[in-house]
């Protein structure tokens, strides 16, 4: 059980709750309070709109405990559109589509449970686009 | 300070030890190293190791071990930098000695990966990684390496067979040592029949699970004048994930840690004769020689294929197997390196010797390359 070790993180799990930089403006996921680029202090939330596009991707089919319920699945680095890269599962899709540029969307789903009557934890994974989005 | 010479070795064969414990590695390693050097009595015990607490149920190594190895009283403490533990541990015992407030001081690296089941053990080395951000998504340590992979591939246009040299030369070199895990050469074809465990990533591209300890007995140069000399020690951080690197494909720690050992040893890459690097996988293989300055960006692969890693080639690298082949028992392997080396150098390699080694190279990784320790010894 790490109860409150995942509540603490359900901003960035559910919403991409990054930061950005007062300095040079840099956005950060995951929030690290200080800037990543030029060091300065970065405090201010900044939700990440959850559009990126597939950097690189494996295949993982010895899942570790509390993942077999999924396997085989697909983990990528995503490149966000605001810049930083984040590793998460990819979903809705076969095994074989997945393509580096691809365009992704970040959704909610399971990321792991702790057998029958443990918890469960949920957290963002990626998608493909399936529509355009509706420019005004 | 003072410069740092390495008096004894002590290594054990890297299998799976289930006659043998930790404890009992640790110290065989120890005495091995003692008796190498021909010294009964130390003043500091560094001991390395990754994952102890949770999988042999035991922390507290530095006294375990110094009790176990006739050295009660003295100075010991463990040090974790997961899978570059005992390259930070050598360091640490580097700094010991050069700074004169230790004379004789023991690094001994020890790992018991096989007393429990896959999962669990490979849940244990994934904690190298970000536990919040990269391993609750799912991925393994295999996973990270092949994402990292693949991006290169995609990047420089290689095919998944274009690193089969590296897993090729390990094998051939770990038939030609003792300690190491794997004693049968390998071909492409057996390379090329690997079975995929995370794509790209095959077989034979990743390093096996074994136990293991090494030891190195270090000591003023001053007072070893035939030892073989310390002239370049460093170890440098990156970020912990492999996401948050501002370039996921270039080993920043490596560069870095490279440079300032090079700049202590007053050489440059083209000077080094082996360098036993941290093939872990093959891709880190490749970025290691990039990073450290043997080879272009996205060229790296390019060595293995024109035979410049091999035995008789520009510079050779994992002369007795490296990490593939004499296998990779995580907190210890960086001291099996620097044991490999000085051995080389002096020129006890067996089967293994490569003609002539005057300046060998090391380099222990971290996680994907989140703490990198680079180390370059001369010959006396």
């Amino acid at each position: 059980m790490e109860v409150s070790r995942h509540w603490r993180l359900q901003k960035q799990r559910y919403e991409l709750v990054g930061e950005t930089c007062d300095s040079c403006g840099v956005k950060l996921f995951p929030p690290r309070d200080v800037c990543l680029e030029c060091e300065a202090p970065a405090q201010e939330l900044y939700t990440f709109t959850g559009l990126g596009e597939v950097f690189s991707y494996t295949t993982i089919y010895d899942a570790p405990a509390g993942f077999e319920h999924n396997a085989p699945y697909q983990v990528a680095l995503i490149k966000l559109e605001e810049g930083p890269i984040v590793t998460a599962q990819l979903t809705d899709m076969a095994l074989d589509e997945a393509y580096i540029g691809m365009p992704v969307e970040m959704v909610t789903r399971k990321l792991r449970t702790d057998g029958e009557e443990g918890m469960i934890v949920y957290g963002y994974k990626f998608r493909p686009i399936c529509f355009e989005p509706v420019v005004n | 300070m003072q410069e740092v010479a390495i008096l004894g070795v002590g290594q054990i064969p890297v299998r799976e030890h289930w006659d043998l414990s930790l404890r009992q590695l640790a110290v065989d390693a120890g005495r091995a190293a003692l008796a190498d050097a021909d010294v009964a009595k130390v003043d500091g015990i560094f001991v390395s190791n990754m994952t102890s607490g949770r999988l042999n149920k035991q922390r507290h190594l530095g006294a375990m071990v110094a009790d176990y190895l006739g050295q009660r009283g003295v100075e010991a403490v463990k040090l974790e930098a997961a899978c570059g533990s005992a390259g930070s541990a050598m360091r640490q015992g580097i700094l010991a000695v050069a700074s004169g407030e230790m004379e004789a001081v023991l690094v001994i690296g020890a790992e018991k990966l096989t007393d429990t089941g896959f999962t669990e053990t490979t849940s244990a080395l994934a904690t190298a990684a970000d536990a919040d951000y990269e391993i609750i998504q799912g991925v393994t340590f295999v996973g990270l390496n092949a994402l990292i992979m693949r991006r290169y591939m995609h990047e420089y246009g290689y095919q998944r067979e274009d690193f089969a040299p590296f897993a090729l030369n390990a094998h051939a070199n770990g038939a030609k040592n003792p300690n190491a895990m794997f004693r049968d050469p390998i071909s492409q074809k057996i390379y090329d029949n690997g079975r995929i465990v995370a794509d790209p990533i095959s077989l034979f591209d990743a390093s096996p699970i074994g136990d293991g300890a090494a030891a190195l007995l270090l000591v003023p140069a001053s007072k070893a004048p035939n030892a073989v000399r310390v002239v370049g020690s460093a170890v440098s951080t990156d970020t912990l994930a492999i996401h948050d690197r501002e370039d996921p494909l270039w080993l920043k720690a490596a560069e870095l840690s490279a440079k300032q050992a090079y700049e202590q040893a007053g050489i440059g890459p083209e000077a080094i004769d082996i360098f036993e690097l941290h093939d872990a996988f093959s891709i880190m293989a490749a970025l290691s020689l990039e990073s450290c300055g043997f080879a272009e960006r996205g060229e790296g692969v390019k060595m293995g294929q024109r035979g410049d890693i091999l035995a008789n080639g520009r510079l050779p690298i994992s002369t007795m197997g490296g990490l593939k082949g004499r296998g990779h028992p995580v907190g210890a392997t960086g001291l099996y390196q620097l044991a490999e080396a000085v051995l080389q150098i002096r020129g006890d390699a067996g089967e293994a010797q490569i003609d002539g080694v005057n300046i060998a190279m090391t380099q222990n990784i971290g996680g994907s390359g989140a703490t990198i320790a680079t180390h370059i010894l001369k010959r006396p």
